[in-house]
């Protein structure tokens, strides 16, 4: 009711300038943007809020914080603990690498065709998580995968000497396929739009390039840079099918323990299931709230 | 000390044939580790047979009686994905454009939410919801299916609004508008015969990054107990040897023919649109 009062005004403005409209244009110009609404509303927002209010019920109805007290426990800790090493070790390595690969690409004195290869790659294997990723990389690094039989071949034997595709070190490897094109395709714009003013005034007051790095480019980036190795760790944090594919749903991760507990209640306590994964809302709400204000940011210099 | 002319020239030469030779150091290294995995697969669905290198594996895909159901399934899923979400998305872009500047911000919040709740816990509060009255929308698989497909158009929603807001920003949607009205346009006329077809592009960019989301999506699909392609392919990769390579490579297929499409096309226009700014 607020909001289409507050909008009236704007609506008459409109009006006023334009042609002249039937009055049903009231309603049909809501009609608009309602169904987006009501599609956000029905299977966005209130399946989110109907969890979010289930981790607050208590065992025996009543408000309660204890579902979230028991977050603690052994198995929930260390699953968020696997998740949250998991996604930084991706954020920072993808962020660098793909930075890495950004820099090469658009001033690194390659031809320019090597870019607009490495966009349009990014941009698949942004989008080739999980099944496929999975396979690819059991066909790769599994017990009888190519490198690992490679390996064997000149007498190193990957797992006998503590490599497991279905570790730690092996969803790195795998989460990076995706996490360092999408570092390439968010910081590709960001360094395009360093002003080669900057650099020839730097160059004329007798700046070496370390100096014009370390103190025009790099402070000027660091907001983009921060902001999409936030972008990363949530984009890790939150991934499910490629862990789920990978390791069959057993690793400790906290996406795979939100399925367990989906598919049977092992964590023989509902509530405690409701809590974790509101958990993770709180947790990618909070990295996504700090990209938004770091691109913002960066913005000021870089448009 | 300010050096002379000359031996800058000099100093420069080496200094930039070194960083080439990085640029090319770091690109081959990178670019092994992204061609090895896609190489070995390949390898290894060229196996099927037995001692011979041929497409056995691909063969026995597609002549999986479960392969060809899931894999239409999911067409079918994506292509009502897309044609819903684009009934959706048009309208409110050009709306927020147009008419309601001020729902702006709260339409471009609710596009982040796709990214803030993941995937998992999504389909987890979808169950909770809808499993039971008044809202049993799981009782029958062709339900969880319609659920399934409205749990898509909604996390489509990002990609969706963004590219639409970007084309809408590419014409000048109010000229158009008002040129139209003045001819006696009405809404439908306006958005069908005059705003549609100048957002082609953007249309056929949100709705091939839709598709490419969609069309192997596993985590709803999962919990929601549907045939599509992303279950079909967990299932795959337990039970077979040898065609998962082959699936896995088919998946890359369809994804690199999406992103290179949207590639395509997208530099054709902005090739245009570059045109029309020189003229």
């Amino acid at each position: 009711m607020k909001s289409s009062q507050t909008s009236d005004p704007q609506l008459s403005n409109v009006t006023v300038g334009g042609a002249s409209r039937p009055p049903r244009l009231n309603f049909g110009h809501w009609l608009g943007v309602i169904p987006f609404f009501v599609f956000s509303g029905l299977f966005l927002i209130a399946p989110t809020l109907i969890l979010a209010y289930r981790s607050l019920e208590g065992a025996n109805g009543g408000l309660t914080l204890e579902n979230y007290q028991q977050l603690v426990s052994d198995t929930v800790i260390s699953a968020y603990a696997m998740s949250i090493k998991i996604s930084l070790t991706t954020a920072i390595l993808g962020g660098l690498i793909g930075f890495l690969i950004a820099w090469v690409v658009s001033m690194g004195g390659l031809p320019p065709r090597f870019r607009l290869i490495t966009t349009t790659f990014s941009g698949v294997a942004a989008n080739f998580a999980g099944v496929p990723l999975a396979s690819a990389y059991v066909f790769t690094l599994g017990r009888v995968g190519l490198v690992t039989a490679l390996f064997k071949m000149f007498g190193v034997e990957l797992y006998k000497n503590g490599f497991s595709l279905y570790s730690f070190l092996g969803l790195i490897l795998v989460y990076l396929y995706f996490q360092i094109p999408l570092m390439v395709l968010t910081i590709l714009p960001a360094l395009d739009g360093l002003k080669r003013e900057w650099r020839e005034a730097a160059e004329n007051l007798g700046a070496t390039p370390v100096q014009y790095w370390s103190r025009v480019a790099f402070p000027v980036l660091m907001p983009s840079i921060l902001g999409t190795m936030i972008l990363l760790f949530g984009n890790s944090f939150g991934a499910h099918a490629t862990a789920y594919a990978l390791t069959g749903g057993l690793f400790n991760l906290a996406t795979l323990l939100i399925g367990q507990q989906i598919s049977g209640d092992v964590l023989h306590n509902p509530g405690l299931g409701y809590a974790v994964a509101m958990g993770m809302v709180i947790i990618m709400a909070f990295s996504i709230l700090i990209y938004s204000i770091l691109q913002r940011r960066s913005e000021r210099w870089l448009k | 000390m300010m050096p002379s002319p000359v031996s800058t020239a000099v100093a420069v030469k080496p200094s930039a044939t070194r960083k080439r030779l990085g640029s090319w150091l770091i690109f081959s290294a990178v670019s092994l580790y992204f061609l090895i995995p896609l190489g070995a697969t390949f390898y290894w669905s060229l196996r099927g047979q037995k001692d011979v290198l041929g497409f056995e594996a691909y063969r026995k895909l597609f002549a999986d009686t479960n392969f060809l159901p899931a894999f239409s399934e999911s067409i079918v899923n994506a292509v009502a994905t897309i044609f819903i979400s684009l009934l959706i998305v048009v309208p409110t872009a050009y709306w927020v454009t147009l008419r309601l500047p001020k729902l702006r911000p709260v339409v471009e919040f609710i596009t982040l939410l796709p990214f803030v709740i993941p995937g998992i816990v999504l389909v987890f509060g979808i169950i909770r919801l809808y499993s039971r009255p008044p809202l049993l929308l799981t009782a029958t698989y062709d339900s969880s299916r319609i659920l399934l497909i409205c749990v898509y158009v909604a996390l489509s929603f990002p990609y969706m609004f963004r590219s639409v807001d970007n084309g809408l920003r590419a014409i000048d949607v109010r000229t158009l508008t008002e040129a139209a009205q003045s001819l006696g346009a009405n809404w439908t006329t306006i958005l069908f015969k005059v705003i549609f077809p100048n957002l082609r592009v953007a249309l056929l960019s949100g709705a091939l990054l839709t598709f490419a989301i969609v069309i192997g999506e596993l985590t709803i699909a999962l919990y929601m107990a549907q045939h599509t392609l992303g279950p079909y392919m967990a299932n795959l990769t337990r039970s077979k040897v040898y065609e998962p390579s082959a699936m896995a490579i088919v998946a890359f297929a369809i994804t690199w023919a999406a992103m290179g499409i949207i590639d395509f096309v997208g530099r054709g226009s902005s090739k245009h649109l570059q045109m029309a700014d020189t003229e």
